[in-house]
């Protein structure tokens, strides 16, 4: 029965897996006019799920940054021109305050649930 | 009628002319429409601008007893007849000490979400008590008295003068550090650029910059790459950039944000009444509009940690005068401005 039973528990295990994999998104922000935005609008709050990933993508004919110094996730993906984009994985739940260095303006709250 | 005999080809071209025509006129007078001046200062909710307000506002900018000295007023740095600034390379404080920084014009600071070079104060109302109570600056507790150095507080209760004003600008809400932060910050409200041959050019009035000065907004906007930070009505992004100057060790914007890309970063000055405003950068490393356009055109001098919004421009002598055009195209004529009467009993 042991035996038995190892195998159920890897597929299990493995369809877990595959199904976060699955649902996992890709939320595409565009740093756009100095603003972070989403189909053209501007957004200064965003709710995802843990695991998902938000790909900050510079719109602006000049440079920006991307980063944060919350408590739950620290980042600086440094800074990129137009046409480049900077994705961050938000694999834990809570809130994270996401900027831009260069041009303070640009701010948006992360919930990850 | 007369395109009916034309060939099709030959319309088709007319109208492919026509069309791209009016998109780059679009185009232009959309780009153009991001230096109207807004239609109103930015101003908060619970402070919102009266001209009680203004003038204890203006009595408090202008009156050195705010300072621990009794020597040094907002103004002996913030100086109207030198641009609101004081023609130095960086300020001078408390006891003759020079400081590390140059003081910035107050003109159109208004419009700016963040004050000081490195953006530490998120409104004009934090910021205009910061200098009178920094020890190398005007050196003035506001709430504590200590020993024979009053607070300013009590020095200001003292006068019937100060008492009445503020009682009119802010009923109810006496004299505290709070309700002076509000009246200098709804001075420094009024403190406004006027139009610029550059506002009557882009309202029409094509005759209202020189040849040169239109050449050079082309470089402006183009080849000198200067509109990536000096962008908008106030030719400012709001932004924080380390523009490579020679020496410079201030660690900048970098105090406040730990993110490498702040080091040495301080935030893009507005380019409104420019002329007026000399010496240039946070360290006043230029005194010239000459040699702030050599800096850009060299591409900064220290590439450490430099903007990569910054590179070498090769930009020819014609180009350079051009773009010297355009900035001083930028300054207005200032408004007149009556200097108060300060209360004395």
């Amino acid at each position: 029965m042991h035996r038995k039973h190892l195998p159920s528990a890897a597929l299990i295990g493995l369809s877990i897996m595959f199904t976060t994999a699955a649902f996992a998104t890709e939320h595409v922000v565009d740093q756009q006019s100095k603003s972070f935005r989403m189909a053209g609008q501007k957004v200064e709050a965003l709710t995802i799920n843990a695991g998902d990933t938000i790909r900050f993508k510079n719109e602006d004919p000049f440079f920006h940054n991307i980063f944060s110094l919350s408590d739950l996730k620290t980042f600086d993906l440094g800074s990129f021109p137009k046409g480049q984009s900077k994705t961050v994985n938000f694999d834990t739940a809570g809130k994270v305050e996401v900027e831009c260095a260069i041009h303070p303006e640009m701010y948006m709250e992360v919930t990850v649930k | 009628m007369t395109t009916k005999l034309l060939p099709n080809k030959i319309n088709q071209k007319i109208m492919a002319a026509v069309c791209l025509y009016l998109v780059a006129t679009a185009a232009l007078a959309a780009d153009l429409s991001s230096y109207l001046r807004p239609g109103e200062v930015p101003q908060p909710d619970n402070n919102r601008m009266t001209t009680n307000r203004v003038e204890l506002g203006k009595m408090l900018f202008f009156d050195p007893r705010l300072s621990g000295s009794n020597w040094i007023s907002c103004s002996t740095c913030h100086n109207p007849t030198l641009g609101w600034s004081d023609g130095l390379p960086t300020a001078i404080g408390h006891g003759q000490k020079v400081l590390g920084r140059s003081t910035p014009t107050i003109i159109n600071t208004a419009y700016q979400p963040l004050q000081f070079w490195d953006g530490r104060a998120r409104s004009l109302e934090k910021q205009a008590v910061g200098p009178i109570e920094a020890a190398g600056e005007m050196n003035q507790s506001i709430e504590k008295s200590s020993g024979k150095s009053k607070s300013l507080l009590s020095k200001l209760k003292a006068y019937k003068g100060y008492r009445d004003a503020f009682k009119a600008a802010y009923p109810g809400e006496g004299i505290s550090k709070d309700t002076i932060a509000k009246a200098i910050a709804s001075f420094e409200r009024t403190i406004v650029s006027t139009d610029a041959p550059f506002d009557r050019w882009i309202k029409g009035e094509k005759q209202a910059m020189s040849k040169a000065a239109l050449r050079g907004f082309k470089v402006f906007e183009g080849k000198g790459k200067c509109a990536a930070c000096h962008s908008g009505f106030n030719f400012t992004d709001n932004g924080f950039h380390n523009i490579g100057l020679k020496d410079a060790t201030d660690s900048g914007r970098y105090a406040i944000r730990k993110v490498k890309i702040l080091i040495g970063a301080f935030k893009t000055p507005t380019l409104r009444d420019v002329a007026l405003t000399a010496p240039y950068m946070h360290n006043g490393a230029y005194s010239s509009l000459e040699e702030v356009v050599e800096h850009y055109n060299l591409g900064g001098i220290t590439k450490e940690n430099l903007s990569p919004n910054i590179s070498k421009l090769n930009l020819t002598q014609d180009e350079k005068a051009d773009l010297v055009e355009f900035l001083k195209s930028l300054t207005g004529t200032p408004n007149p401005m009556a200097y108060p009467v300060l209360p004395t009993e």
